[in-house]
Protein backbone atom coordinates (compact mmCIF):
# COMPACT_ATOMS: atom_id res chain seq x y z
CA UNK A 1 0.00 0.00 0.00
CA UNK A 2 2.70 2.48 0.70
CA UNK A 3 3.71 2.07 -3.33
CA UNK A 4 0.72 4.66 -3.74
CA UNK A 5 2.46 7.34 -1.63
CA UNK A 6 4.25 9.81 -4.05
CA UNK A 7 8.09 9.42 -4.07
CA UNK A 8 10.29 11.85 -2.29
CA UNK A 9 11.04 13.43 -5.43
CA UNK A 10 7.82 13.95 -6.14
CA UNK A 11 6.49 15.56 -2.71
CA UNK A 12 6.62 19.14 -4.40
CA UNK A 13 3.94 18.00 -6.14
CA UNK A 14 0.90 19.47 -4.23
CA UNK A 15 -1.25 16.78 -2.59
CA UNK A 16 -4.38 18.50 -4.26
CA UNK A 17 -5.12 21.03 -6.98
CA UNK A 18 -8.08 22.98 -7.76
CA UNK A 19 -8.08 24.35 -10.80
CA UNK A 20 -10.76 26.79 -11.97
CA UNK A 21 -13.36 25.07 -10.13
CA UNK A 22 -16.85 25.98 -10.33
CA UNK A 23 -20.22 24.34 -8.61
CA UNK A 24 -23.66 25.20 -9.39
CA UNK A 25 -26.98 23.85 -7.51
CA UNK A 26 -29.65 24.94 -10.07
CA UNK A 27 -29.32 28.71 -10.17
CA UNK A 28 -26.95 29.31 -7.40
CA UNK A 29 -23.05 29.59 -8.02
CA UNK A 30 -21.89 28.04 -4.75
CA UNK A 31 -18.19 28.16 -5.95
CA UNK A 32 -16.94 30.44 -8.08
CA UNK A 33 -13.85 29.59 -9.73
CA UNK A 34 -11.80 28.25 -7.26
CA UNK A 35 -7.54 28.05 -7.35
CA UNK A 36 -6.24 25.83 -4.52
CA UNK A 37 -3.23 23.94 -4.30
CA UNK A 38 -2.95 21.85 -0.74
CA UNK A 39 0.86 21.14 0.29
CA UNK A 40 2.16 17.97 0.82
CA UNK A 41 2.82 16.66 4.26
CA UNK A 42 1.08 19.72 5.59
CA UNK A 43 -2.72 20.80 7.17
CA UNK A 44 -4.08 23.45 5.33
CA UNK A 45 -7.42 24.67 7.16
CA UNK A 46 -10.42 26.50 5.24
CA UNK A 47 -12.44 28.78 6.98
CA UNK A 48 -15.54 31.13 6.39
CA UNK A 49 -18.75 31.84 7.25
CA UNK A 50 -21.48 29.44 7.08
CA UNK A 51 -23.06 28.85 3.39
CA UNK A 52 -19.45 29.96 2.21
CA UNK A 53 -18.95 26.71 0.11
CA UNK A 54 -16.63 25.12 2.08
CA UNK A 55 -18.39 22.08 2.47
CA UNK A 56 -19.39 21.97 -1.19
CA UNK A 57 -15.33 22.49 -1.94
CA UNK A 58 -14.21 19.70 0.00
CA UNK A 59 -16.97 17.51 -0.84
CA UNK A 60 -15.85 18.17 -4.66
CA UNK A 61 -12.35 17.47 -3.92
CA UNK A 62 -13.98 13.68 -2.07
CA UNK A 63 -15.47 13.53 -5.00
CA UNK A 64 -18.73 13.17 -3.34
CA UNK A 65 -19.89 16.04 -5.71
CA UNK A 66 -19.32 17.18 -9.35
CA UNK A 67 -17.68 20.36 -10.08
CA UNK A 68 -20.00 21.89 -12.70
CA UNK A 69 -16.43 23.19 -14.32
CA UNK A 70 -12.64 23.18 -13.79
CA UNK A 71 -10.29 20.29 -12.50
CA UNK A 72 -9.56 18.16 -9.63
CA UNK A 73 -6.06 16.93 -9.21
CA UNK A 74 -4.71 14.43 -6.38
CA UNK A 75 -0.72 14.85 -6.87
CA UNK A 76 -1.01 15.52 -10.05
CA UNK A 77 -3.46 12.91 -11.06
CA UNK A 78 -6.98 13.95 -12.32
CA UNK A 79 -9.99 13.37 -10.17
CA UNK A 80 -13.28 12.39 -11.87
CA UNK A 81 -12.64 13.88 -15.50
CA UNK A 82 -9.49 14.47 -17.84
CA UNK A 83 -9.19 17.68 -19.49
CA UNK A 84 -8.72 17.43 -23.32
CA UNK A 85 -6.33 19.61 -24.90
CA UNK A 86 -8.43 21.71 -25.62
CA UNK A 87 -9.81 21.88 -22.49
CA UNK A 88 -12.98 19.84 -22.91
CA UNK A 89 -13.40 17.49 -19.63
CA UNK A 90 -14.45 13.58 -20.35
CA UNK A 91 -15.70 11.22 -17.71
CA UNK A 92 -13.03 8.95 -16.18
CA UNK A 93 -14.44 4.90 -16.11
CA UNK A 94 -15.39 4.12 -12.50
CA UNK A 95 -12.62 1.79 -11.82
CA UNK A 96 -10.00 5.14 -12.19
CA UNK A 97 -12.54 7.13 -10.29
CA UNK A 98 -12.52 4.98 -7.77
CA UNK A 99 -8.42 3.92 -7.66
CA UNK A 100 -8.18 8.10 -7.43
CA UNK A 101 -10.64 8.35 -4.21
CA UNK A 102 -9.00 5.71 -2.48
CA UNK A 103 -6.27 8.07 -2.03
CA UNK A 104 -8.55 10.25 -0.21
CA UNK A 105 -9.81 9.65 3.31
CA UNK A 106 -12.94 11.85 4.59
CA UNK A 107 -14.15 12.62 8.00
CA UNK A 108 -17.86 14.17 8.16
CA UNK A 109 -19.25 16.49 10.70
CA UNK A 110 -21.78 13.62 11.25
CA UNK A 111 -19.34 11.00 11.78
CA UNK A 112 -21.22 8.35 9.72
CA UNK A 113 -20.18 5.75 11.12
CA UNK A 114 -22.30 2.17 10.13
CA UNK A 115 -24.73 1.64 13.40
CA UNK A 116 -24.86 -2.17 12.79
CA UNK A 117 -21.07 -2.75 12.67
CA UNK A 118 -18.72 -2.21 15.95
CA UNK A 119 -16.01 -0.09 15.94
CA UNK A 120 -13.56 -2.29 14.86
CA UNK A 121 -16.11 -3.54 12.13
CA UNK A 122 -16.01 0.16 10.67
CA UNK A 123 -12.46 0.27 10.52
CA UNK A 124 -11.96 -3.12 8.49
CA UNK A 125 -14.49 -2.99 6.34
CA UNK A 126 -13.28 -1.47 3.41
CA UNK A 127 -9.84 -3.64 4.38
CA UNK A 128 -11.97 -7.01 3.73
CA UNK A 129 -14.78 -6.10 1.29
CA UNK A 130 -12.72 -3.48 -0.84
CA UNK A 131 -8.91 -4.44 -0.47
CA UNK A 132 -10.30 -8.09 -0.16
CA UNK A 133 -7.38 -8.54 3.13
CA UNK A 134 -8.43 -11.48 5.36
CA UNK A 135 -10.45 -10.48 8.09
CA UNK A 136 -7.62 -11.47 10.64
CA UNK A 137 -4.91 -9.48 8.74
CA UNK A 138 -7.50 -6.46 8.35
CA UNK A 139 -8.85 -7.17 12.35
CA UNK A 140 -4.94 -6.55 13.09
CA UNK A 141 -4.67 -3.86 11.02
CA UNK A 142 -7.97 -2.17 12.09
CA UNK A 143 -6.53 -2.70 16.12
CA UNK A 144 -3.63 -0.60 14.80
CA UNK A 145 -5.36 2.08 14.04
CA UNK A 146 -7.90 2.50 16.48
CA UNK A 147 -4.80 2.27 18.99
CA UNK A 148 -3.70 5.02 17.32
CA UNK A 149 -7.20 6.60 18.21
CA UNK A 150 -6.50 5.54 22.04
CA UNK A 151 -9.83 3.79 21.13
CA UNK A 152 -8.32 -0.18 21.37
CA UNK A 153 -10.42 -0.65 24.29
CA UNK A 154 -13.26 0.28 22.36
CA UNK A 155 -13.02 -2.06 19.35
CA UNK A 156 -16.22 -4.26 20.76
CA UNK A 157 -18.46 -1.16 21.08
CA UNK A 158 -20.82 -0.31 18.49
CA UNK A 159 -21.38 3.41 17.51
CA UNK A 160 -24.17 3.97 19.70
CA UNK A 161 -22.52 2.51 23.21
CA UNK A 162 -19.59 5.54 22.06
CA UNK A 163 -19.44 9.41 23.25
CA UNK A 164 -19.30 11.53 20.11
CA UNK A 165 -15.84 12.56 20.16
CA UNK A 166 -15.28 8.71 20.44
CA UNK A 167 -17.63 8.00 17.13
CA UNK A 168 -15.18 10.79 15.66
CA UNK A 169 -12.13 9.29 16.38
CA UNK A 170 -13.55 5.54 14.83
CA UNK A 171 -14.37 7.23 11.79
CA UNK A 172 -10.83 9.14 11.69
CA UNK A 173 -9.55 5.37 12.75
CA UNK A 174 -11.47 4.20 9.33
CA UNK A 175 -10.28 6.84 7.27
CA UNK A 176 -6.56 5.94 8.10
CA UNK A 177 -6.90 2.21 7.69
CA UNK A 178 -6.72 2.60 4.21
CA UNK A 179 -3.44 4.71 4.33
CA UNK A 180 -4.61 7.57 2.16
CA UNK A 181 -2.36 10.59 1.24
CA UNK A 182 -4.63 13.19 2.07
CA UNK A 183 -7.28 13.37 5.04
CA UNK A 184 -10.30 15.93 4.32
CA UNK A 185 -12.18 16.58 7.71
CA UNK A 186 -15.42 18.51 7.27
CA UNK A 187 -16.32 20.34 10.90
CA UNK A 188 -14.96 17.31 12.71
CA UNK A 189 -15.40 18.66 16.07
CA UNK A 190 -19.27 21.24 15.15
CA UNK A 191 -21.27 18.30 16.51
CA UNK A 192 -19.69 17.66 19.43
CA UNK A 193 -19.67 18.95 22.85
CA UNK A 194 -17.11 21.15 23.66
CA UNK A 195 -15.63 19.11 26.52
CA UNK A 196 -15.11 16.39 23.70
CA UNK A 197 -13.66 18.79 20.67
CA UNK A 198 -10.46 18.53 22.90
CA UNK A 199 -9.64 14.77 22.33
CA UNK A 200 -10.49 15.15 18.47
CA UNK A 201 -8.65 18.07 17.91
CA UNK A 202 -5.83 16.35 20.05
CA UNK A 203 -5.80 14.09 17.78
CA UNK A 204 -5.73 15.64 14.80
CA UNK A 205 -2.49 17.61 15.67
CA UNK A 206 -1.20 14.00 16.16
CA UNK A 207 -1.68 13.38 12.29
CA UNK A 208 -0.64 16.86 11.19
CA UNK A 209 2.64 16.02 13.05
CA UNK A 210 3.63 12.97 11.79
CA UNK A 211 3.62 14.45 8.52
CA UNK A 212 0.06 13.48 7.05
CA UNK A 213 -1.82 15.90 4.65
CA UNK A 214 -4.80 17.22 5.98
CA UNK A 215 -7.14 19.81 4.49
CA UNK A 216 -9.40 20.46 7.17
CA UNK A 217 -12.74 22.85 7.18
CA UNK A 218 -12.89 24.29 10.54
CA UNK A 219 -14.55 26.98 13.09
CA UNK A 220 -11.72 25.77 15.46
CA UNK A 221 -9.79 29.48 14.72
CA UNK A 222 -7.15 28.37 17.43
CA UNK A 223 -6.43 24.92 16.14
CA UNK A 224 -6.40 26.99 12.35
CA UNK A 225 -3.38 29.21 13.61
CA UNK A 226 -1.53 26.68 15.98
CA UNK A 227 -1.76 23.69 13.50
CA UNK A 228 -2.51 25.24 10.14
CA UNK A 229 0.59 25.76 7.94
CA UNK A 230 -1.76 27.34 5.36
CA UNK A 231 -5.12 29.03 5.58
CA UNK A 232 -7.84 29.59 2.81
CA UNK A 233 -10.54 31.85 3.70
CA UNK A 234 -13.48 31.29 1.13
CA UNK A 235 -16.48 34.07 1.37
CA UNK A 236 -19.21 33.90 -0.76
CA UNK A 237 -18.21 30.86 -3.56
CA UNK A 238 -14.70 32.46 -4.01
CA UNK A 239 -11.48 32.45 -2.59
CA UNK A 240 -10.60 35.23 -0.95
CA UNK A 241 -7.48 34.85 0.91
CA UNK A 242 -5.13 32.10 1.09
CA UNK A 243 -1.55 32.22 2.89
CA UNK A 244 0.23 31.61 6.28
CA UNK A 245 -1.40 31.76 9.35
CA UNK A 246 1.02 35.13 10.09
CA UNK A 247 -0.51 36.57 6.56
CA UNK A 248 -3.87 36.09 7.23
CA UNK A 249 -4.16 36.48 11.41
CA UNK A 250 -1.58 39.13 11.92
CA UNK A 251 -2.56 42.75 11.29
CA UNK A 252 -3.12 44.42 8.57
CA UNK A 253 -6.13 42.02 8.30
CA UNK A 254 -8.65 41.52 5.25
CA UNK A 255 -11.52 43.61 6.51
CA UNK A 256 -14.17 40.86 5.39
CA UNK A 257 -11.82 38.54 7.22
CA UNK A 258 -11.84 40.74 10.39
CA UNK A 259 -15.59 40.70 10.30
CA UNK A 260 -15.67 36.90 10.44
CA UNK A 261 -12.98 36.34 13.08
CA UNK A 262 -14.99 38.70 15.20
CA UNK A 263 -17.46 36.46 15.52
CA UNK A 264 -15.27 34.48 17.55
CA UNK A 265 -13.95 36.79 19.60
CA UNK A 266 -16.54 36.10 22.62
CA UNK A 267 -15.46 32.31 22.25
CA UNK A 268 -12.20 33.25 23.26
CA UNK A 269 -10.32 32.89 20.32
CA UNK A 270 -8.53 36.27 19.99
CA UNK A 271 -6.23 35.02 22.70
CA UNK A 272 -4.77 32.73 20.45
CA UNK A 273 -3.88 34.45 17.40
CA UNK B 1 -72.50 -22.17 23.55
CA UNK B 2 -71.26 -25.75 25.10
CA UNK B 3 -67.81 -26.17 24.56
CA UNK B 4 -66.81 -29.32 24.64
CA UNK B 5 -63.20 -29.79 24.34
CA UNK B 6 -63.93 -33.44 24.60
CA UNK B 7 -64.83 -33.45 21.21
CA UNK B 8 -61.99 -31.34 20.10
CA UNK B 9 -59.73 -33.66 21.50
CA UNK B 10 -61.06 -36.68 18.91
CA UNK B 11 -60.42 -34.13 16.18
CA UNK B 12 -56.78 -33.63 17.53
CA UNK B 13 -54.56 -35.16 14.40
CA UNK B 14 -57.05 -32.77 12.09
CA UNK B 15 -56.55 -30.17 14.45
CA UNK B 16 -52.98 -30.26 14.18
CA UNK B 17 -52.36 -30.97 10.09
CA UNK B 18 -54.52 -27.54 9.81
CA UNK B 19 -52.17 -25.55 12.30
CA UNK B 20 -48.99 -27.02 10.71
CA UNK B 21 -50.73 -26.12 7.19
CA UNK B 22 -51.12 -22.75 8.85
CA UNK B 23 -47.72 -21.85 9.98
CA UNK B 24 -45.68 -23.45 7.08
CA UNK B 25 -48.03 -21.22 4.77
CA UNK B 26 -47.25 -18.30 6.63
CA UNK B 27 -43.85 -18.49 7.51
CA UNK B 28 -43.05 -18.71 3.55
CA UNK B 29 -45.12 -16.68 1.98
CA UNK B 30 -43.67 -14.33 4.48
CA UNK B 31 -40.34 -14.80 3.57
CA UNK B 32 -40.77 -15.37 0.32
CA UNK B 33 -43.06 -12.10 -0.09
CA UNK B 34 -40.41 -10.33 2.52
CA UNK B 35 -37.17 -11.31 -0.01
CA UNK B 36 -39.97 -10.35 -3.12
CA UNK B 37 -40.82 -6.87 -1.94
CA UNK B 38 -37.62 -6.01 -0.91
CA UNK B 39 -36.50 -6.78 -4.54
CA UNK B 40 -39.43 -4.46 -5.71
CA UNK B 41 -38.55 -1.86 -3.20
CA UNK B 42 -34.83 -2.16 -4.93
CA UNK B 43 -35.96 -2.57 -8.58
CA UNK B 44 -38.10 0.59 -8.09
CA UNK B 45 -35.19 2.67 -6.32
CA UNK B 46 -32.18 1.49 -8.64
CA UNK B 47 -34.28 0.70 -11.96
CA UNK B 48 -35.65 2.54 -14.83
CA UNK B 49 -38.33 5.27 -14.40
CA UNK B 50 -40.15 2.67 -16.64
CA UNK B 51 -40.34 -0.35 -14.31
CA UNK B 52 -40.93 2.01 -11.06
CA UNK B 53 -44.04 3.57 -12.77
CA UNK B 54 -45.04 -0.18 -13.66
CA UNK B 55 -43.94 -2.08 -10.48
CA UNK B 56 -45.63 1.26 -8.56
CA UNK B 57 -49.25 0.41 -10.16
CA UNK B 58 -49.15 -3.12 -9.45
CA UNK B 59 -48.40 -2.37 -5.91
CA UNK B 60 -51.15 0.10 -6.09
CA UNK B 61 -53.43 -2.16 -7.48
CA UNK B 62 -52.75 -4.72 -5.09
CA UNK B 63 -53.16 -2.51 -1.67
CA UNK B 64 -55.89 -1.63 -3.27
CA UNK B 65 -58.53 -4.42 -3.61
CA UNK B 66 -59.17 -7.08 -0.72
CA UNK B 67 -57.03 -9.84 -0.58
CA UNK B 68 -59.96 -12.44 -0.86
CA UNK B 69 -60.74 -11.08 -4.62
CA UNK B 70 -56.92 -11.44 -5.46
CA UNK B 71 -57.01 -14.95 -4.20
CA UNK B 72 -60.37 -15.43 -6.01
CA UNK B 73 -59.36 -13.90 -9.41
CA UNK B 74 -55.99 -16.49 -9.37
CA UNK B 75 -58.06 -19.55 -8.20
CA UNK B 76 -60.98 -19.18 -10.13
CA UNK B 77 -59.74 -16.80 -12.93
CA UNK B 78 -56.23 -18.20 -13.41
CA UNK B 79 -57.80 -21.45 -15.13
CA UNK B 80 -59.45 -18.64 -18.04
CA UNK B 81 -55.43 -17.74 -18.59
CA UNK B 82 -54.39 -21.23 -18.84
CA UNK B 83 -52.89 -21.12 -15.09
CA UNK B 84 -54.85 -24.08 -13.62
CA UNK B 85 -53.64 -23.99 -10.06
CA UNK B 86 -53.79 -26.38 -6.93
CA UNK B 87 -55.46 -24.46 -3.99
CA UNK B 88 -52.50 -24.93 -1.35
CA UNK B 89 -49.64 -23.45 -4.65
CA UNK B 90 -52.51 -20.81 -5.44
CA UNK B 91 -53.34 -19.94 -1.56
CA UNK B 92 -49.06 -19.85 -1.38
CA UNK B 93 -48.47 -17.55 -4.53
CA UNK B 94 -51.25 -15.23 -3.77
CA UNK B 95 -50.53 -15.17 -0.33
CA UNK B 96 -46.70 -14.00 -1.02
CA UNK B 97 -47.46 -11.49 -3.81
CA UNK B 98 -50.27 -9.46 -1.47
CA UNK B 99 -47.41 -9.64 0.88
CA UNK B 100 -44.99 -8.46 -1.07
CA UNK B 101 -46.71 -5.53 -2.11
CA UNK B 102 -46.58 -3.99 1.12
CA UNK B 103 -43.11 -5.41 2.08
CA UNK B 104 -41.72 -3.24 -0.46
CA UNK B 105 -43.66 -0.52 0.80
CA UNK B 106 -41.90 -0.51 4.06
CA UNK B 107 -38.69 -1.29 2.36
CA UNK B 108 -39.26 1.96 0.24
CA UNK B 109 -39.61 3.58 3.52
CA UNK B 110 -36.64 1.78 5.21
CA UNK B 111 -34.20 3.14 2.19
CA UNK B 112 -35.26 6.62 2.45
CA UNK B 113 -34.85 6.43 6.40
CA UNK B 114 -30.91 5.07 5.84
CA UNK B 115 -29.03 8.58 6.63
CA UNK B 116 -27.64 9.75 3.09
CA UNK B 117 -24.39 10.15 4.61
CA UNK B 118 -23.62 6.40 5.88
CA UNK B 119 -24.02 6.03 2.00
CA UNK B 120 -21.36 8.44 1.24
CA UNK B 121 -18.95 7.21 4.09
CA UNK B 122 -19.00 3.82 2.14
CA UNK B 123 -18.34 5.94 -1.11
CA UNK B 124 -15.52 7.47 0.42
CA UNK B 125 -13.81 4.32 1.55
CA UNK B 126 -14.49 2.60 -1.98
CA UNK B 127 -17.40 0.25 -1.68
CA UNK B 128 -18.82 -0.32 -5.04
CA UNK B 129 -22.77 0.00 -5.50
CA UNK B 130 -23.99 -3.22 -4.84
CA UNK B 131 -21.30 -3.60 -1.61
CA UNK B 132 -22.71 -0.78 -0.26
CA UNK B 133 -25.97 -2.11 -1.11
CA UNK B 134 -25.41 -5.13 0.75
CA UNK B 135 -23.10 -4.11 3.24
CA UNK B 136 -24.73 -0.96 4.64
CA UNK B 137 -27.95 -0.29 3.42
CA UNK B 138 -29.88 -3.29 3.43
CA UNK B 139 -28.74 -4.28 7.16
CA UNK B 140 -29.16 -0.59 8.31
CA UNK B 141 -32.66 -0.72 6.62
CA UNK B 142 -33.99 -4.32 7.80
CA UNK B 143 -33.28 -2.70 11.85
CA UNK B 144 -34.85 0.25 10.52
CA UNK B 145 -37.90 -1.30 9.25
CA UNK B 146 -37.98 -4.57 12.02
CA UNK B 147 -41.17 -3.31 13.63
CA UNK B 148 -43.29 -2.87 10.85
CA UNK B 149 -42.04 -6.29 9.54
CA UNK B 150 -43.27 -7.88 12.50
CA UNK B 151 -46.42 -6.20 12.43
CA UNK B 152 -47.20 -7.07 8.64
CA UNK B 153 -46.08 -10.85 9.62
CA UNK B 154 -49.00 -10.36 12.20
CA UNK B 155 -51.20 -9.22 9.56
CA UNK B 156 -50.27 -12.14 7.07
CA UNK B 157 -51.22 -14.85 9.63
CA UNK B 158 -54.41 -13.54 9.92
CA UNK B 159 -54.97 -13.36 5.93
CA UNK B 160 -53.74 -17.08 6.12
CA UNK B 161 -57.49 -17.60 7.44
CA UNK B 162 -58.96 -16.52 3.90
CA UNK B 163 -57.09 -19.66 2.24
CA UNK B 164 -60.00 -21.63 3.56
CA UNK B 165 -61.73 -19.98 0.75
CA UNK B 166 -60.35 -22.02 -2.03
CA UNK B 167 -60.48 -25.34 0.51
CA UNK B 168 -56.82 -24.71 1.38
CA UNK B 169 -56.48 -27.54 4.61
CA UNK B 170 -55.21 -24.70 6.86
CA UNK B 171 -56.69 -24.27 10.37
CA UNK B 172 -60.15 -22.14 9.74
CA UNK B 173 -61.16 -24.48 7.66
CA UNK B 174 -60.05 -27.64 9.19
CA UNK B 175 -61.41 -26.23 12.56
CA UNK B 176 -64.75 -24.95 10.83
CA UNK B 177 -65.77 -27.90 9.35
CA UNK B 178 -65.39 -29.95 12.29
CA UNK B 179 -67.46 -27.52 13.80
CA UNK B 180 -69.90 -27.62 11.27
CA UNK B 181 -70.09 -31.70 11.89
CA UNK B 182 -70.41 -31.77 15.20
CA UNK B 183 -73.17 -28.55 15.12
CA UNK B 184 -70.67 -26.27 17.47
CA UNK B 185 -69.75 -23.80 15.05
CA UNK B 186 -69.09 -21.48 17.75
CA UNK B 187 -67.22 -23.28 19.88
CA UNK B 188 -64.99 -23.90 17.18
CA UNK B 189 -64.77 -20.49 16.10
CA UNK B 190 -63.82 -19.81 19.67
CA UNK B 191 -61.06 -22.19 19.65
CA UNK B 192 -59.80 -20.59 15.87
CA UNK B 193 -59.66 -17.38 17.54
CA UNK B 194 -57.43 -18.96 20.79
CA UNK B 195 -55.16 -20.47 18.29
CA UNK B 196 -54.63 -17.00 15.56
CA UNK B 197 -54.20 -15.35 19.04
CA UNK B 198 -51.34 -17.50 20.17
CA UNK B 199 -49.57 -17.15 17.33
CA UNK B 200 -49.91 -13.36 16.79
CA UNK B 201 -48.44 -13.20 20.62
CA UNK B 202 -45.60 -15.72 19.79
CA UNK B 203 -45.04 -13.96 16.97
CA UNK B 204 -44.89 -10.72 18.75
CA UNK B 205 -42.42 -12.06 21.07
CA UNK B 206 -40.08 -12.89 18.78
CA UNK B 207 -40.07 -9.45 17.11
CA UNK B 208 -39.55 -8.15 20.30
CA UNK B 209 -36.45 -10.34 21.10
CA UNK B 210 -34.77 -9.30 17.64
CA UNK B 211 -35.91 -5.74 18.44
CA UNK B 212 -33.83 -5.89 21.56
CA UNK B 213 -30.96 -7.97 20.12
CA UNK B 214 -31.13 -4.80 17.73
CA UNK B 215 -31.72 -2.24 19.87
CA UNK B 216 -27.96 -0.91 20.75
CA UNK B 217 -27.32 -0.41 17.23
CA UNK B 218 -30.92 0.97 16.12
CA UNK B 219 -30.05 4.41 17.76
CA UNK B 220 -26.61 5.37 16.76
CA UNK B 221 -26.40 9.36 17.31
CA UNK B 222 -25.13 11.05 14.83
N1 LIG C 1 -27.14 19.80 -2.46
C1 LIG C 1 -27.37 21.13 -2.49
N2 LIG C 1 -28.38 21.65 -3.22
C2 LIG C 1 -28.62 22.96 -3.24
N3 LIG C 1 -27.89 23.88 -2.60
C3 LIG C 1 -26.87 23.43 -1.85
C4 LIG C 1 -26.56 22.05 -1.74
N4 LIG C 1 -25.49 21.91 -0.94
C5 LIG C 1 -25.15 23.16 -0.54
N5 LIG C 1 -25.97 24.07 -1.08
C6 LIG C 1 -25.88 25.52 -0.90
O1 LIG C 1 -24.58 25.92 -1.19
C7 LIG C 1 -24.14 26.94 -0.30
C8 LIG C 1 -22.84 26.56 0.33
O2 LIG C 1 -23.07 25.45 1.18
P1 LIG C 1 -21.90 24.74 1.97
O3 LIG C 1 -20.85 24.33 1.03
O4 LIG C 1 -22.52 23.68 2.79
O5 LIG C 1 -21.37 25.92 2.89
P2 LIG C 1 -20.49 25.84 4.20
O6 LIG C 1 -19.99 24.46 4.37
O7 LIG C 1 -19.41 26.84 3.97
O8 LIG C 1 -21.37 26.26 5.32
C9 LIG C 1 -25.25 27.17 0.68
O9 LIG C 1 -25.97 28.31 0.29
C10 LIG C 1 -26.10 25.94 0.55
O10 LIG C 1 -27.44 26.23 0.79
MG1 LIG D 1 -20.35 23.05 5.91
Amino acid sequence: MSSTRPSPATDDIPAVTVKGVTKRFGDTEVLQGIDLSVPTGATTCLIGPSGSGKSTLLRCIAFLEEATTGTILIHGDPLGFAEGPNGQRSRLSPQKIRAVRSRIGMVFQQFNLWPHMTALGNVCEALVTVRKMKRSEAEDLGMAQLSRVGLENRAGHYPSELSGGQQQRVAIARALALDPEILLFDEPTASLDPELTGEVLNVMRDLADSGMTLLVVTHEIGFAATVGRRIAFLDHGKLLLNGTPQELFGEPRHPRLGQFLETYLDRGAATLL
Amino acid sequence: MTLDFGLMLDKMPEILSGLWVTLWMWVVSTILGAALGFLVATARRYGPAAVNWFLKLCVEILRGTPFLVQLFLLYFGGPFVGLRLEPVPAGLIGLTIYASAYFSEIFRAGFQAVPRGHVEAAECVGLSRTQILRRIIAPEMTMLVLPQCVNMAIILIKETAILSIITVPEMTMVIGAIGSQQYAFVDAMFLLAIFYWVLVEICGFLGRLAEARLSKFRFAVS
